[in-house]
C-alpha cells in the first residue's frame, strides 16, 4: 500500500482517536462522568500501534511516523493513568506503613540521631565549661533574641501574644521546619554529606541554645517551651536526615544493583518516611504555635511533653507490627 | 543518525517512541513557571496584607506551598505538566512511558533542592549532560523522563510534480524510500536552489532542474500521489 492510500484509509480513525484524547486531556483529571463513546479507545489504540509499526516498516515519511508516534504516546498516557483512592490509603499509611517504613531504615535513623544528639551534647558541655563559646555557634543578635524570648521570668513576655502572632508563627514553623526536612532529604544525595551537615548544624544550634539559657538560669522557661513540640519536630528532622543518608549510601555502595537503580529503590523506600515527616512537622508546628507559648504550670507542660514523647516513640517502635484488618 | 528518541516496549508489544526534551525547553518552562509563581506571590501579598498576623501566617504557608509543591501538584494532577511545561509542550512521564504518579512527582521535585545546588541548577545540568536520557538527579531517583508532547500538527506540504511517470534507476532500499519521502515532505521548507542541489545528487547526469522534476515525479509515484 502506498503512503497516500495508507493515510486516506486510516486518517478517519486517527481523527476519532485524536478527538477522544482531546476530550480526556481537557478533563483536568477529575470526574468520570460521560464515558460514553470511549469504550473503544483501547481497541483504537491497539490498531494505532499496528499501523505505526507498519508505517515504520514500510519506510513511510518521517512526518507521518512522527505524527503516529505522538498520537500513540498521548493515547498511552491516557490509557495507563492510575488514580488510586486517597483516603483509605491514608488510614493504612498512618496505622501501618509509616512506622514500618521508619523501622526499615532504622540504621540510617540511628546514625542521623547519633550525629544530632552527640553534636548537641558536645556543644552543650563545651558551653557549660566556657560560656563565651556560645558566640562561636551563633551570632550576637541571635543570642540577644534568645535571651529576650526566654528571659524576664517564666514566659512573662509571651503573655501579650495575640492569636495573630500565633498564626504568624504557625506559618513560619511550617515553612522553615518542613523546608529543613526536605533539604535534609535532597542534599543527602551528595553521598550523605548534606544530610550529615544539616544534622550537625541543627544539633549544635539546639545544644548551644539550651546550654546558654541554662547558664543564665532560664532553663525552665526554655525546656517547658520546647519539650512538647520537640517530640514530633526533632523526631521528624532526624528521620528526614535518615532518608537523606539512605539516599547517599545507595550511591556510595549500591550493592548488587546499578547505582541509578539503587538510588531509585532508596528514594522509593524513603518516601513513606518522608510523608510521615510532613505529618509530624505539621503536628509540631501546630503544637509549637498554639500550645507551647501558653502560660501554664510547669508540671503540666512537662507532663504533656513527656506523654507526647512516650506516645510517639511507642507508635514508631510498635506501630504496624500487625497488618491492619487481620493478616499477619 | 543523531537520535534523541528513547524507544520503549509497551505491554502491547508496540514500540513507543519518547522524544526526550533537553535542557533548553526545560529551562524555558522553568522560567515561565517562575514568572507565574512571582505573580502568585504578588497577589498573595496584596490579599494577605489585609489580614494582619493571620495573614502573615497564611503568606508564609503560601510561600512554602508554592516553593515546594507547585510543581508537585501540577505534575501529579495535570498529566505531568506544569503551566510552563504545557506552554513548551513537554511533559514528565515515568521511564516506561506511563503517566507520572504522585510519588514520582514528589521525589523528582524534592530533589530540585539538590539539582539547584550550588546555583541555577548547575548540578542538574551536569547530571543531564552525563545522562543518556537527559535526566537530572531528581529524574534519576524517581525514574522519570521529560519528553516532548507532539500534538500532531505537521507541515502540510508536498512536492508539486509534473505529469508523467518516472522509475528509479536503482533498486529502492528502505533507507532510500525514507529519504525520498522526507525530501517530498520537506520540499516546501527548502529553497528552490537547495532542492535542486539535493536532487542533483540523485541524478548527477541530468541538469539540476531536470533532476528536481524527475525526483519529484519519483517521490509522488512512490507515495501514491498519482
Amino acid at each position: 500500500v502506498k503512503q497516500r492510500r495508507f493515510e486516506q484509509l486510516y486518517r478517519p480513525e486517527w481523527d476519532i482517536l485524536t478527538r477522544q484524547l482531546e476530550r480526556l486531556e481537557s478533563r483536568r483529571g477529575k470526574g468520570d462522568m460521560d464515558n460514553a463513546g470511549l469504550a473503544d479507545l483501547p481497541g483504537r489504540y491497539r490498531r494505532l500501534c499496528h499501523q505505526q509499526a507498519l508505517a515504520r516498516q514500510r519506510g513511510y515519511s518521517v512526518g507521518l511516523t512522527t505524527e503516529l508516534d505522538g498520537l500513540m504516546l498521548r493515547a498511552h498516557r491516557q490509557l495507563y493513568t492510575y488514580r488510586p483512592p486517597i483516603l483509605s490509603r491514608l488510614r493504612r499509611f498512618l496505622v501501618h506503613d509509616f512506622p514500618v517504613a521508619v523501622r526499615e531504615q532504622a540504621a540510617w535513623n540511628l546514625i542521623s540521631t547519633a550525629v544530632f544528639v552527640l553534636s548537641s551534647l558536645l556543644v552543650f558541655i563545651l558551653i557549660q565549661q566556657q560560656p563565651d563559646m556560645v558566640f562561636s555557634v551563633m551570632n550576637e543578635d541571635t543570642v540577644d533574641q534568645l535571651e529576650q524570648m526566654y528571659g524576664q521570668g517564666s514566659l512573662g513576655s509571651r503573655g501579650a501574644r495575640t492569636s495573630g502572632d500565633d498564626a504568624t508563627m504557625f506559618g513560619f514553623y511550617i515553612m522553615n521546619n518542613i523546608g529543613v526536612a526536605f533539604r535534609s532529604f535532597a542534599s543527602g544525595i551528595f553521598f550523605g554529606v548534606g544530610a550529615l551537615f544539616i544534622m550537625l548544624f541543627n544539633g549544635s544550634y539546639l545544644g548551644a541554645a539550651a546550654s546558654h539559657l541554662t547558664n543564665l538560669s532560664f532553663g525552665d522557661s526554655f525546656y517547658s517551651f520546647v519539650i512538647a513540640h520537640g517530640a514530633p519536630e526533632l523526631t521528624a528532622i532526624v528521620l528526614a536526615g535518615g532518608c537523606g543518608l539512605r539516599l547517599g549510601w545507595a550511591l556510595v555502595s549500591p550493592g548488587r544493583f546499578a547505582r541509578i537503580e539503587a538510588l531509585r529503590q532508596a528514594a522509593q523506600g524513603a518516601l513513606p518516611v518522608l510523608y510521615g515527616v510532613i505529618v509530624l512537622l505539621l503536628a509540631a508546628a501546630f503544637i509549637e504555635a498554639f500550645w507551647s507559648p501558653r502560660d501554664l504550670p510547669l508540671a503540666i507542660k512537662y507532663g504533656v511533653g513527656a506523654t507526647l514523647w512516650c506516645l510517639l516513640l511507642i507508635y514508631l517502635f510498635f506501630g504496624g507490627r500487625r497488618m491492619p484488618g487481620g493478616g499477619r | 543518525m543523531i537520535d534523541e528518541q528513547l524507544h520503549v516496549r509497551t505491554p502491547e508489544g508496540a514500540d513507543l517512541a519518547l522524544p526526550l526534551a533537553g535542557p533548553m525547553p526545560r529551562a524555558a518552562a522553568w522560567l515561565v513557571d517562575l514568572v507565574i509563581r512571582m505573580v502568585a506571590y504578588l497577589f498573595m501579598a496584596l490579599l494577605f496584607a489585609l489580614l494582619g498576623g493571620v495573614g502573615t501566617g497564611l503568606m508564609l504557608i503560601g510561600i512554602f506551598l508554592l516553593e515546594w509543591f507547585y510543581p508537585v501538584f501540577f505534575e501529579a494532577f495535570w498529566h505531568g505538566q506544569t503551566p510552563g511545561k504545557r506552554t513548551m509542550k513537554i511533559a514528565v512521564v515515568h521511564a516506561n512511558g506511563t503517566p507520572l504518579s504522585f510519588n514520582g512527582s514528589l521525589v523528582r521535585n524534592l530533589l530540585r533542592a539538590a539539582d539547584f545546588f550550588p546555583f541555577a541548577y548547575l548540578t542538574g545540568l551536569v547530571a543531564m549532560m552525563m545522562s543518556t536520557r537527559f535526566q537530572r538527579l531528581g529524574d534519576m531517583a524517581a525514574d522519570t523522563l521529560v519528553v516532548h508532547i507532539n500534538d500532531g500538527a505537521r507541515p502540510d506540504s508536498s512536492l508539486r510534480a509534473g505529469p508523467g511517470k518516472a522509475l528509479p534507476d536503482w533498486p529502492l532500499t528502505l533507507a532510500d524510500r525514507k529519504t525520498l519521502a522526507g525530501f517530498a515532505e520537506r520540499a516546501n521548507q527548502l529553497t528552490e536552489d537547495r532542492r535542486r542541489e539535493l536532487a542533483h545528487h540523485a541524478f548527477p547526469e541530468l541538469t539540476p532542474m531536470q533532476a528536481e522534476q524527475r525526483l519529484a515525479r519519483l517521490a509522488a509515484q512512490m507515495l501514491g500521489d498519482q
